[in-house]
């Protein structure tokens, strides 16, 4: 089989191998005794990034200047919501969740209204958004930090048969997010939208009505995620989501996803959160300093994406 | 009078800035003074640095989102070695403006998303600014402070500065071969490598150019505030973005104005102003600046609506 073919066709194999490598030298430097530990941690952090990453690279199927920007603001909104509708009562469980994905329909919404009526760049109108968000959010969080559920909780932070439960759920999504890409007709409207706008609204695509429906999923998935971090965290906080602003497009891109929209792939953002969360705990135990690590963590991403973006991939 | 497009991108900017002018007027005379007018504009002039090179990478139809890290690492780099030994300093302030060069010829020559690119150099501007100054401190270079704190006569530093900075680069950008070059090269990069320029060289001479105005920015952040640390300028990428749009910018196509970009990061800063002075209460000054934001794009769009009703007549 032709080797160069097979891994253009392939781009996620580039974020696996570097996750393989790093994983290989962190555990090799402890001497193995940490690779089941490190696994799990990096299993669940890595799960967040995923299902927020899941979103965002959606919307940057769409096409060039498609971006999410309120996925941190909608994240902390949810946890904060969620957490207080709950009030530490086992039996809201399932209410939380209904409230949270509520949230996230709601910004979705917003968003796109934005967008469409008064024709901002998405950039932008997702970061008007954001202000308004999490202002909502800072309002609803003074006082105490509410704790999760002890149900919720306990699910969270425990795993089955070793595998972290929080990863499971986004396995779950992981899957349903390919079927919708690969097998679903929503899958092709958003890759046609994301190589040729003009020529998908020919075809008869229901332009606004897919790009409304891929916002909305964003931020669903963006809340789903706020919801589980703060349960996981025992509780929300006002910062909880800021990482995942930068995280969120990192991984899309490392993954091999198509910054200029119109293909995408999943497992390639497995593979590029899992590298991003062991690259930071790879240099950790080598005892770097948090500037060191700073600085070795962005050459690695424009090494990461020179390896694997170049011409070859985009065309 | 037959009003040409660029003057009607303007329109809506000035006019939102005159209007918040207006309203903290309205709401506290004794700003309508030079004290107070250089009190509400003070921090706009890092921030109009800021905004004008990110509009300098906009317009070959990039993004910058390490501007706020890097404007962050220069005002270390000031306030720290620039202030210490003046050579090395300027040094390292050459050598960030080569870094940026080479970002451009990277970003061209492998056709990678620049989004990406400079979201890895964020990582490591961020690193270098820790290593720098790991706790706040550093010092100002006495210059720095006193070029941003001078008193000229009758109108204050702040709306001097951003005059001058809006007139430098109105030149540069709109009337100067190289600016011409420049957005050619966001409009329609090949038909500009077939005249026969290295699209290559524009873009590098781009990056090159906002990386100067960046550090631009990062010393007048530091003569104002007098010390660094390491986050001191984080909110810079966005709201340098949000400025240049504000400003009439567009992400794609060389469509970028400077004097729009430098009203637009004064209308940010006096927005802030503006909400303080409505005693808007601090949980609310994010969301509300998010709804200024949202109020002034949509004049806009109202606006181009009537110049495209006027083309076609």
């Amino acid at each position: 089989m032709n080797l160069q073919k097979f891994l253009s066709e392939k781009p996620w194999i580039w974020s696996f191998a570097a996750t393989m490598i790093v994983w290989i030298t962190t555990v090799l430097f402890t001497g193995g005794a940490s690779s089941f530990g490190l696994s799990q941690a990096a299993l669940t952090f890595a799960a967040f990034s995923v299902i927020v990453g899941i979103g965002q690279m959606f919307v940057i199927t769409l096409g060039p200047g498609n971006i999410d920007l309120s996925v941190p603001a909608t994240m902390t909104l949810s946890g904060t919501l969620a957490l207080k509708l709950m009030d530490v009562q086992d039996g809201m469980i399932l209410f939380g969740l209904m409230a949270s994905i509520g949230i996230g329909l709601i910004i979705g919404l917003g968003n796109y209204i934005l967008i469409k009526a008064l024709r901002i760049p998405p950039i932008i109108a997702t970061l008007s958004m954001s202000f308004i968000v999490q202002s909502v959010a800072i309002w609803s969080n003074r006082g105490l930090r509410i704790k999760p559920p002890e149900t919720l909780a306990g699910f969270a932070t425990s795993g089955l048969l070793g595998i972290p439960n929080i990863a499971l759920v986004a396995l779950v999504l992981s899957v349903i997010a390919w079927v919708l890409l690969e097998k679903s007709i929503y899958g092709r409207w958003i890759s046609a939208i994301g190589q040729s706008r003009f020529a998908a609204r020919m075809a008869g695509i229901p332009v606004d009505g897919t790009r409304l429906v891929t916002y909305m999923l964003c931020a669903v998935l963006a809340s789903v995620c706020g919801y589980l971090l703060a349960s996981f965290s025992g509780g929300a906080a006002l910062n909880m989501g800021s990482e995942y602003l930068l995280m969120s497009i990192a991984v899309v891109v490392i993954g091999g996803t198509a910054v200029a929209g119109g293909n995408s792939n999943i497992p390639g953002i497995w593979g590029a959160s899992l590298f991003m969360f062991l690259v930071v705990s790879m240099l950790n135990t080598y005892g770097f300093g948090a500037g060191f690590r700073l600085i070795l963590t962005g050459f690695i991403i424009i090494a990461v994406i020179l390896l694997a973006g170049g011409k070859k991939s985009i065309r | 009078m037959k009003l040409s497009s660029g003057t009607i991108r303007l329109i809506i900017p000035a006019a939102s800035l005159a209007l918040l002018l207006a309203a903290v007027f309205y709401m506290q005379p004794r700003a309508m003074s030079y004290t107070g007018l250089n009190l509400l504009f003070n921090l706009a002039v890092p921030i109009a640095l800021a905004t004008i090179a990110q509009m300098l990478i906009m317009s070959v139809n990039d993004l910058d989102l390490s501007m706020g890290t890097f404007v962050s690492f220069c005002a270390c780099v000031a306030a720290t070695v620039l202030q210490n030994s003046p050579l090395l300093g300027v040094l390292i302030f050459i050598g960030a403006i080569a870094a940026y060069a080479g970002m451009g010829v990277l970003i061209h020559v492998r056709e990678l998303p620049s989004i990406v690119v400079t979201l890895g150099m964020s990582f490591v501007w961020g690193g270098l600014a820790v290593l720098l100054l790991p706790s706040p401190g550093g010092t100002a270079p006495s210059w720095a402070r006193a070029i941003m704190t001078a008193k000229p006569p009758l109108v204050p530093m702040a709306i001097v500065a951003s005059i001058l900075i809006a007139a430098v680069t109105h030149y540069i950008v709109m009337r100067s071969s190289f600016g011409v070059l420049m957005r050619g090269t966001g409009g329609n990069d090949r038909s500009v490598e077939r005249a026969g320029w290295s699209v290559i060289g524009i873009r590098a001479a781009t990056y090159a150019l906002a990386g100067l105005f960046a550090i631009l920015a990062g010393i007048a952040l530091v003569g104002l505030t007098t010390s660094a640390d390491a986050n001191i300028a984080l909110r810079y990428t966005l709201l340098s973005i949000a400025g240049v749009i504000l400003g009439g910018g567009e992400f794609v196509g060389g469509k970028v104005s400077p004097i729009g970009a430098v009203i637009g990061a004064l209308t940010l800063t006096l927005a802030g102003s503006f909400l303080s002075f409505m005693r808007i209460s601090p949980d609310w000054q994010i969301g509300a600046q998010g709804a200024i934001l949202i109020v002034v794009l949509a004049l806009r769009l109202a606006l181009n609506r009537l110049e495209k009703r006027e083309k076609h007549q």
